[in-house]
């Protein structure tokens, strides 16, 4: 049989998946496949567009590459569009004038922005948000606007407004309708959803018409609205729904919906059945979908029409349509929409819960009966989805007490409905449509664990709804086939840290070689020795270089400093709250100077000196001590900095003094050996200079007292702190804090940071709270006690390193010479040293020699 | 064999390991007390490119016992220098044993 050639218009998310679907198929070689794209580049994920602003890296969007593409064997025509289709002789031809054939045609052409036909909607720094090219040409024109706003309130309209937050913009959503996402949540949802938006600083301007756009006063664009008020703003983004293209088919005599969209059948055939259309440009039923989940069936249900006509598998491929519940996370809130949302259908009934301070909505929509749940808003607390929608989509009888599901669960109380109640044709996760019972398979297949089945399934690679439901499938599956989930530390230790930690504890375990011995087996590895290393020094806090505890520590700690790429070390003393006298600051110059070594301020108010050698560290950390200085524990899991601002005693707005304050917490805690490093931050008054709302700890003066956050981080993740109390004295504050960091060190995974931990936690935020505010599980005398216990045995590890003959032995580069180590070149830069690059090293010993 | 004797067996922390210049070469040594057993092998990590073997953490992963380099945390296994995320990078190992109290390398 001679090749098929397909020929597939438009390489989206949809078109590519049509591709793969053919590529896996034992008939893969009886086809030649051809696709367009009008776009410039391979397919990319337009689901996550939006993180483009993020990492600006097309390439961590891409989907698949052109190579690959190409080394299967597919013709790829980019930048190129499709404009002329003729049915009778069966051929294409573009607009750089590629004349050809098809046997059958696939028609993915997704979708275009509808720009509503307003005066002036073609102005200058008029935007869509469809492509990276309009990602791009947006974040250029940011760079010099202050105002952006967003035309339209949906979906798609409010993560371009969260976009527009995040290019540092004021931002400002306008919609048409009553409401923000008008289609998928309710009025008690909507109002809500608008509240919170509106506590971001985004300003949400509902039942706003725009008559026309013009030049502005202050701003490039004036927006005047249809009850006389306007608005102005710097960039203008059209958000106002999409429409499928469907132009190609239009012109050649394809059947067309009657308000567009490519008529198709259950096979994804248009009117001419060698032709089909799936995703954003077909139009089924008389209904467009707006998802990718429904555009990947139409995939699957195409190329399998295809391939069982060529091969007469017998096989039976509809498209039976798609389920459109969604769930998101848009500006850091939870919403979720599931089925029949607004409850139109006859004799449905509704159940509401709404929590104003926390600043909650749920309804769920049951049928007349109170029988079957037939839709679902959630606003502000998502964490139900899951379970309402496999309720929902199966048709799984609901319990007596329906309310039950969205009232929370006071004592832990279980609904009694968890993933065993659900069949295994559930469909957990629809963007890679993997049920309840291919996930099961996997899991005895040997996936047992998330990654694992995640690569294996596909499912919760997608949008990531449903990651938490297809771990519950994952736990529940193991212990049906009588395994344990695996939470050991490492192949030494068959305990999580947690539970070492207790042992620790309980046992008065005082050596890595004793715990070993009692609990562990082998010789232990680079994941459990430091980690052991860290919960006995957070429990005894032993001078870490002690024989017995020196093979635990990372080179970083042997060595007190931390370890550079050309395998020198930066030295870090510690500066408490940032606050320094001329005379140190002057010892630190001093220092540098006769140590020929690079010097910093780093982003910690501190000082950072590096490219000492090893022998080098004790001569200058003799000079640091005598002048006063302490080690600062850069190197170590420990408390790095507690930054300050200046507060009361300078700052004409400062309410308290935040530097003695600053000062204080970072002298109690230093030498805290924790999971994780901590930071710290004081700030005088609500304008934040110490940026306390970023840190593990942050405390912020008021008028009436200090104000506590915790669980922030910047980093590769940055998180907002929590607020936990307000308006505390020093004492309560100090006990707090004690309390929390004790905890956060007994309960931690290793190189898990607050944030992480918080995030983890069950019950959150309200259960950390509960623990430390109001000692719900009374330990809060236990863990104040341990805090003083370790804090009393603090000493400088420099101090007594130096004091110590024989671990000064080890700071000598080799055991059996003086000599140093001839591999370490220094070049000049900017009047100070850094490592010499490799060609310079060879250049610099050629001339020595 | 032409051994050099560099350092005290007491010189060196259990578990822990030390440089020694042993003919203008670099060599790591490492001593592991559960076994009572040094090992040597050269100090220059091939994938950090800087010399500091030496200074890692001794690490058991199955069966083979390692040095994971301070820098990038790769696994050199101590019996053959093989590197354990990239088998194409490989250290030199060296004989090394104790004799009267006294480490002694052939190098
Ligand atoms: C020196 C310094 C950069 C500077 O020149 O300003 C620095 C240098 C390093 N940082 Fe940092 N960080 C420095 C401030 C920060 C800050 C800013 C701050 O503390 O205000 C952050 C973000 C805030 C935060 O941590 O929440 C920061 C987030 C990180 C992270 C990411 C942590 C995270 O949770 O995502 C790492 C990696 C890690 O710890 O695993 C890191 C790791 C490192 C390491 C240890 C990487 C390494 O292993 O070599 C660098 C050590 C350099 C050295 O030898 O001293 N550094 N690092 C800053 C030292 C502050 C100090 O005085 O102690
Ligand atoms: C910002 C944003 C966020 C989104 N978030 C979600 C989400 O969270 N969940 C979700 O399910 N969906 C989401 N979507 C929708 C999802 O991206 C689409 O449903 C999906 O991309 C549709 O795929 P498609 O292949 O049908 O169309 P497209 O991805 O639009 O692909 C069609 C391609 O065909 C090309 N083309 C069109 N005509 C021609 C021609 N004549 N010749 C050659 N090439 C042509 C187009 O240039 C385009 O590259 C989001 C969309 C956006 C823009
Ligand atoms: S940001 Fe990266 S490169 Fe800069 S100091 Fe921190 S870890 Fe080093
Ligand atoms: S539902 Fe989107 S990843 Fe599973």
């Amino acid at each position: 049989m001679s090749k098929q050639k397909i020929v597939i218009v438009g390489n989206g998310m949809v078109g590519h998946k049509y591709i793969e679907a053919l590529l896996a198929s034992e008939q893969r070689n009886q086809f030649e496949i051809v696709t367009f794209s009008e776009e410039p580049r391979v397919v990319y994920d337009r689901v996550h567009l939006t993180e483009f602003f993020s990492n600006s890296d097309a390439a961590d969007l891409a989907m698949t590459t052109l190579e690959y593409y190409e080394s299967k064997g597919i013709q790829v025509y980019l930048g190129e569009k499709v404009i002329g289709l003729n049915t009778s002789d069966k051929s294409v031809t573009t607009d750089k004038g590629t004349e050809l054939a098809y046997d059958k045609l696939i028609l993915a052409t997704g979708s275009y922005p509808f720009v509503p036909p307003i005066e002036g909607n073609d102005r200058k720094n008029c935007f869509v948000y469809r492509t990276i090219e309009d990602l791009e040409a947006i974040a250029k024109a940011a760079k010099s606007s202050r105002i952006g706003a967003v035309v339209g309130g949906g979906l798609l309209g409010l993560e371009a407004a969260k976009a527009v937050v995040d290019l540092g913009l004021e931002a400002h959503v306008v919609e048409f309708a009553p409401r923000l996402m008008s289609v998928q949540v309710d009025e008690g949802g909507g109002k809500l959803l608008r509240k919170k938006i509106e506590n971001l600083g985004v300003g949400v301007h509902c039942s706003t018409a725009t008559n026309r756009i013009v030049k502005g006063k202050k701003h490039l664009h004036r927006m005047e609205f249809a009850d006389g008020e306007h608005l102005e703003t710097d960039i203008i983004i059209f958000s106002a729904g999409i429409r499928p293209q469907d132009e190609l088919a239009r012109q050649s005599g394809l059947e067309i919906g009657e308000r567009g969209g490519i008529v198709i059948n259950n096979q994804c055939q248009t009117s001419d059945p060698d032709i089909y259309a799936i995703g954003e440009c077909a139009l089924w039923n008389n209904r467009i979908f707006g998802l990718v989940a429904p555009g990947y069936q139409m995939a699957k249900v195409a190329s399998g029409h295809l391939i069982e006509q060529h091969a007469n598998t017998g096989e039976l491929f509809s498209f039976t349509g798609a389920d459109m519940s969604t769930k998101l996370k848009l500006m850091g809130i939870d919403v979720a929409s599931i089925g029949d949302a607004q409850g139109t259908m006859q004799g449905s009934q509704c159940y509401t819960y709404s929590d104003e301070p926390n600043q909650i909505y749920k309804k769920i929509v049951v049928s007349e009966d109170h029988k079957k749940l037939i839709g679902a808003v959630l606003v502000g607390d998502a964490s139900e989805y899951g379970q309402l929608l496999q309720l929902a989509l199966n048709g799984i009888d609901l319990p007596s007490n329906p309310e039950n599901l969205i009232l929370p669960a006071n004592d832990g109380a279980d609904t009694g409905l968890g993933v065993d109640a659900l069949p295994d044709s559930a469909q957990i996760c629809s963007c890679y449509d993997v049920s309840k019972g291919q996930l099961a398979d996997a899991v005895a297949a040997g996936s047992i664990d998330l990654g694992s089945l995640k690569a294996e399934t596909g499912a919760a690679s997608g949008c990531g709804g449903c990651s938490a439901l297809v771990g519950q499938v994952l736990n529940s599956e193991l212990s049906k086939l009588g395994m344990e989930v695996n939470t050991d530390l490492c192949e030494h230790f068959p305990y999580t840290r947690h539970e070492l930690f207790d042992l620790i504890r309980v046992e008065k375990i005082r050596t890595f070689n004793e715990l070993l011995e009692r609990h562990g087996t082998g010789y232990g590895c680079e994941i459990c020795k430091p980690a052991v290393g860290s919960m006995l020094a957070s429990h005894w806090n032993d001078y870490v270089l002690k024989d017995e505890h020196i093979g635990l520590q990372d080179t970083n700690d042997i060595f007190l400093a931390n370890m550079q790429k050309d395998g020198t070390y930066s030295v870090v003393p510690r500066i408490p709250g940032g606050e320094i006298t001329p005379d140190k600051l002057i010892t630190l110059g001093e220092v540098a100077k006769e140590f020929n070594l690079y010097t910093k301020i780093t982003g910690g108010q501190r000082v950072d000196l590096f490219g000492a050698q090893l022998h080098e560290l004790p001569p200058i950390w003799e000079r640091l001590v005598d002048a006063g200085f302490e080690t600062g524990h850069a190197y170590g899991k420990s408390v790095r900095t507690v930054k300050s601002c200046v507060g009361s005693t300078w700052c004409r707005y400062g309410v308290d003094d935040s530097a003695g304050l600053a000062i204080e917490l970072e002298n109690r805690y230093k030498g805290l050996r924790s999971p994780h490093k901590l930071k710290f931050a004081v700030s005088g008054c609500t304008r934040e200079c110490a940026e306390a709302q970023s840190k593990d700890v942050g405390v912020i003066a008021t008028e009436k007292g200090w104000n506590l956050y915790v669980c922030g981080n910047g980093g590769m993740k940055p998180r907002h702190a929590d607020l936990i109390a307000t308006e505390l004295d020093k004492k309560s504050l100090i006990r707090l804090i004690d309390r929390f960091l004790m905890y956060y060190v007994r309960t931690a995974d290793r190189l898990q940071r607050t944030s992480v931990w918080l995030d983890n936690m069950e019950g959150g935020l309200d259960y950390l709270k509960q623990v430390l505010v109001k000692d719900s599980l009374e330990i809060g005398d236990e863990l104040e006690a341990e805090m003083t216990k370790v804090l009393e045995a603090y000493e400088c590890e420099w101090a007594a390193t130096l004091k110590d003959k024989k671990k000064l032995k080890r700071f000598q580069h080799f055991i059996n010479t003086r000599e140093v180590d001839s591999d370490i070149q220094f070049v000049k830069e900017r009047d100070q040293i850094r490592p010499a690059t490799v060609e310079e090293k060879s250049q610099l010993i050629a001339k020595a020699s | 064999m032409n051994w050099t004797p560099v350092c005290a067996l007491e010189d060196i922390a259990p578990n822990t390991g030390v440089c020694a210049l042993v003919e203008g070469k670099q060599v790591a040594i490492f001593r592991i007390d559960k076994e009572e057993r040094l090992y040597a092998i050269g100090n220059y990590d091939p994938a950090g490119k800087a010399n500091v073997l030496s200074r890692g953490l001794i690490a058991q992963l199955g069966g083979s016992v390692n040095v994971t380099s301070p820098l990038y945390k790769h696994h050199y296994d101590l019996d053959s220098g093989v590197c354990q995320e990239d088998q194409t990078l490989k250290v030199p190992t060296y004989n090394v044993r104790q004799h009267g109290g006294m480490v002694e390398v052939a190098a």
